[in-house]
């Protein structure tokens, strides 16, 4: 499959700063790219125009030639956030948010070092770095094609960085999922990927 | 023996409170005969082992009494803040997903109950719905509902945006299985906290209106009616006739404070381990 993001402009309201200007970026499922650049450029508003949690502007983000808006239910193209604390709902317990992933298989769980014992607790009773492996998981359903990974490894250590990575590439290496890795970086993008873009 | 933590010291104080309640909303309604039953012969009694109360000036039990009294305003508190709570719960949520003029409509609805003394609404209502046990329900049922559904209307709000919600419908989760999986834990203890929370407004609003006049009619043995009344022997001595019905009803309302507070801690997972 092919996801395409053809000449994307972006701004928030409209009197605010231009973010995205007229970028486009394409990427197949057996790529792992990375993408580049400073804070405050627009690297998680391209990942949430990418994964369709808002509308450009102008250009058009394609899954294999069709329009991302068009896949109904299950998005095929599933982002995982910088900040795990936001997208968990922090009255559910995280048992309940694994499931809601897409026929998880119990080797994610493992894979990503999540222990049994957290699956009984609440969002609020888990460190970043342990919300953040269950956000990995359930980022990785049955029907997931590409990956957008949105600085997902900034609150980690360097151990569990490359444990949680390691798996990552492992395992859209194996099922054929794309990878879009976020990051400042460079050193970082340049182990995990296979092509590096910088977005400006 | 063991030491009990602070969630089930929390569940015991919500369970004696309850069943406080509940127990002297029976009492009432079975002693509602004896209440009105008049003997001049033990008329003006202070308080003693066989009037814990006393008596009035018509030999009526003002144990008896208040515990009708009690009574009757509970299961006013009760339909009343059930009325309102379930108003504020359908305006709220209407108000946060039915569009701009919808909203727009409902707010300015809430501004204008809200813009008017509380008293003088409710007195207004309760009169032209001709006062009586039916006035008092209207009255305090329409007057209450603002501040609960302003509340629900900025939660949903809240939460539509939130990157939970719009991350669950990513992962394939119909509307209604995130209004229902995401939005109702949410909703549901504002909502519960809400609705006891009320029982207290609606009670003391029911007994200051009675008690103003506007109210249940004077041969109800509600505790406002016994507190207006006592007001005219109060200079003649007779302490008890206000003191002990008042005590019960502050009692009484701060008991319904304690279970709300209580279920609140329980069911919000942020103190799950206070």
């Amino acid at each position: 499959m092919i996801l395409e993001a053809k000449h994307i402009s972006f701004r928030y309201g409209t009197d605010s700063r231009q973010i995205l200007n007229d970028f486009s970026l394409k990427l197949t499922c057996e790529e792992r790219v990375g993408l580049i650049a400073p804070s405050g450029s627009g690297k998680t508003t391209f990942c949430k125009i990418l994964a369709g949690y808002e509308k450009p502007d102008e250009g058009e983000v394609l899954l294999d030639g069709r329009p991302l808006s068009e896949y109904k239910g299950y998005c095929p193209v599933q982002m995982i956030w910088q900040h795990p604390e936001q997208v968990v709902n922090p009255r559910l317990c995280m048992k309940e948010v694994l499931a809601e992933g897409d026929h998880l298989e119990q080797r994610i769980a493992e894979g990503l070092g999540i222990e049994t014992d957290w699956l009984n607790r609440y969002p609020a009773e888990l460190s970043g770095g342990e919300l953040q492996r269950f956000c990995i998981a359930r980022a990785l359903g049955e029907r997931t094609r590409f990956v957008l990974a949105d600085e997902i490894s900034t609150m980690l250590d360097l151990i569990t960085q490359s444990q949680i990575w390691s798996f990552l590439i492992q395992e859209v290496e194996k099922r054929g999922i794309g990878l879009l890795a976020v990051s400042h970086s460079t050193p970082l993008l340049k182990q995990v990927c296979t092509r590096v873009e910088d977005l400006e | 023996m063991r030491r009990m933590n602070g969630r089930q010291k929390t569940a015991l104080l919500f369970g004696a409170a309850v069943i406080f309640l509940v127990l002297v909303t029976i009492a009432g309604q079975v002693l509602s005969e004896a209440a009105m039953a008049t003997d001049f012969s033990r008329k003006d009694r202070p308080p003693c082992p066989e009037y814990l109360f006393g008596t009035d000036w018509m030999g009526r039990d003002m144990f008896v009494r208040t515990l009708t009294g009690l009574s009757m305003s509970i299961r006013i508190g009760l339909l009343a803040a059930g009325v309102s709570s379930l108003l504020a719960l359908f305006l709220g949520i209407v108000s946060a997903t039915m569009g701009r003029a919808v909203d727009s409509l409902v707010t300015w609805v809430i501004d204008l109950v809200m813009g008017i003394p509380h008293i003088l609404l409710l007195i207004l209502i309760s009169y032209a719905c001709g006062k009586g046990f039916k006035g008092v329900v209207i009255g305090v049922s329409l007057t209450h509902w603002t501040s609960l559904a302003r509340l629900i209307r900025g939660e949903v709000l809240q939460l539509k945006e939130a990157s939970y919600i719009k991350a669950a419908g990513k992962l394939g989760l119909s509307p209604w299985q995130i209004a229902w999986k995401h939005m109702v834990p949410h909703l549901f203890p504002q909502f519960l906290v809400g609705l006891i929370l009320l029982f207290p407004h609606a009670i003391l609003h029911e007994a200051s209106i009675t008690f103003l006049g506007f109210g249940l009619s004077p041969e109800q043995p509600a505790v406002g009616v016994i507190l207006s009344e006592s007001m005219q022997y109060l200079a003649m001595g007779k302490w008890w006739l206000a003191l002990f019905p008042g005590l019960l009803l502050v009692l009484t309302v701060a008991l319904f404070d304690v279970a709300g507070e209580s279920l609140r801690k329980l069911l919000d997972p942020g103190s799950a381990h206070v």
